[in-house]
């Protein structure tokens, strides 16, 4: 039947394909060959025209100062270079943890005295994809100093908290069940290497906070508003459970 | 904000086959789709793609709903002289966006 | 504030509608017909690639190449794609000419069930030929929405 023999073929692609020598995997690697080309091209990665609106955003004057990002920053390339593989960060500063997002919305009220960028609004979108983009191929590098235990911790007991009607924890799928299948799709082992990105499912660009929303959604659990301090210590204890695997973005996913 | 992305070649030969790409940000909003509470989401969508080469069309294509969001089109062309490769997308509501890229035909 | 009433009738109106819509065989072969007027489509000189295993049916890469020396005397006008299971049946018409070159395009398309798609080649001879590949259309986990 063409559904095993293709199912059979693909799980054999994946097996095949290098993998680090812990085992962890990037969803890339659980993509077919026409999503991976979508994504490894930057003429038919859908992503860069986020990132060109970014670019253009990063050097557009913005609020009350009249200010751009590169009046302070200069040219991105050089300036955000590992910046995105950093975040989400601890800010001993404010003593909070802050994520990429935020940390632009920090300053784009605070330096640039313009409104903060709604979530999932395009141009916050953009300019996280466009400073993403300057990490692309740099090892995730996630700092936990000893403030911020507590709130990897924290991180760590929600990926492994049964959640939702389904009564799920995403420890289940992603760490026991990754690389078996759901409803047709192998299941990724949830390292967001890539983020934003390009959900094949959303048609559009989307946050890491949108993901995990649609995750509670899919176990039938109410999700968090948007900037939710829970999901922020989500990301951090992912992107440091990810530590060293290379960031992607911004990546295609279905 | 980006409208389009264009991949020409900046050079090539005379007689050439060259491979031309274009994404346009676009919706394309079926008309199937339904809100939470049922009412239809109106179809918003680009029609048509046309390709031409110093104003002269190499290449059409209609698009129907079918046709994934951010629409991709990759096909190719022969280099015939130096100029200007446009790519110009029309649709419903009024859309209308164009995007070009010289080329340079030795 | 939407009225209790309103709320119920659209809740109806949604439970009614399909949960998929499906073109009808009449509406694929009346989508033929508009595209040949009735004449015939061997298979042959077309060739259609789209995965056999579908990862997400919203974004699809889908290519046709055609046999074709593309000269002025020999050259394809046109490739169309079908798919006789989606809301519509015309997928992507695309227009071609002596300048491609090559017959080949590709492009992503939306696939709403597991079916065969079809493709369409008219040669400058107003000859027609064809070729199909039936594609299994697996479902994203975790949406936004309860499907």
């Amino acid at each position: 039947m063409i559904p095993r023999a293709a199912a059979l073929l693909l799980l054999a692609a994946v097996a095949a394909c290098a993998a680090p020598p812990d085992g962890r995997r990037s969803g890339y690697e659980f993509m077919g060959p026409g999503t991976r080309a979508m994504q490894d091209d930057d003429a038919t990665n859908p992503a860069m025209l986020w990132v060109l609106d970014g670019e253009a955003l990063w050097r557009a004057g913005a609020g009350d100062s009249g200010r751009a990002c590169a009046d302070c920053h200069g040219d991105a390339a050089a300036s955000m270079k590992g910046v995105a593989a950093r975040f989400p960060a601890y800010d001993a500063s404010r003593k909070k943890l802050i994520d990429l997002d935020q940390r632009i919305n920090l300053c784009r009220t605070g330096r640039q005295q313009a409104p903060a960028l709604a979530p999932e609004s395009r141009e916050l979108l953009a300019l996280s994809a466009y400073i993403g983009r300057q990490s692309r191929g740099m090892p995730i590098d996630i700092a936990v100093p000893s403030e911020a235990q507590p709130l990897l911790e924290a991180g760590r007991a929600a990926f492994r908290r049964r959640q939702g009607q389904l009564n799920l924890a995403c420890t289940q799928c992603h760490d026991r069940l990754a690389g078996e299948k759901l409803a047709g799709n192998p299941i990724p082992q949830a390292h967001p290497t890539g983020y934003p990105i390009y959900r094949l499912e959303w048609q559009g660009l989307g946050s890491l906070q949108r993901r995990l929303r649609n995750c509670m959604i899919g176990v039938r659990a109410e999700p968090y508003a948007y900037g939710a301090p829970e999901y922020v210590e989500l990301e951090y204890y992912l992107m440091w459970r990810a530590r060293g695997m290379k960031l992607e973005t911004p990546a295609v996913r279905p | 904000m980006a409208r389009a992305i264009v991949k020409v070649p900046a050079r090539a030969r005379r007689g050439e086959i060259i491979e031309l790409r274009a994404i346009v940000a676009h919706v394309m909003e079926t008309g199937f789709r339904r809100t939470e509470t049922g009412a239809l989401v109106p179809r918003d969508i680009i029609r048509r793609m046309v390709c031409s080469y110093n104003g002269v069309e190499v290449f059409r294509a209609d698009f129907h709903p079918a046709v994934a969001a951010n629409p991709l089109i990759v096909f190719t062309t022969l280099a015939a002289e130096s100029g200007r490769i446009e790519f110009r997308w029309t649709g419903d509501n009024g859309f209308d966006a164009a995007e070009s890229a010289p080329i340079a035909v030795e | 504030m939407i009225t209790r009433r309103a709320f119920l009738a659209a809740a109806g109106a949604a439970a009614a509608a399909p949960a998929t819509l499906h073109a009808t065989p009449e509406a694929m072969n009346e989508a033929i017909r508009a595209l040949t007027a009735g004449a015939a489509a061997p298979r042959g000189r077309v060739k259609l690639e789209v995965p056999e295993l579908i990862e997400n049916g919203n974004s699809v890469v889908l290519g046709v190449t055609v046999e074709s020396p593309m000269t002025e005397a020999d050259h394809v006008r046109a490739i169309h794609v079908l798919a006789p299971l989606n809301p519509l049946p015309n997928m992507i018409s695309v227009y071609l000419g002596p300048r491609a070159g090559r017959a080949r395009f590709t492009t992503r398309v939306r696939v709403a069930n597991s079916q065969t798609l079809v493709a369409l080649a008219q040669l400058s001879d107003g000859s027609f030929w064809s070729d199909q590949v039936s594609v299994v259309v697996t479902l994203a986990a975790c949406a936004e929405e309860v499907k």
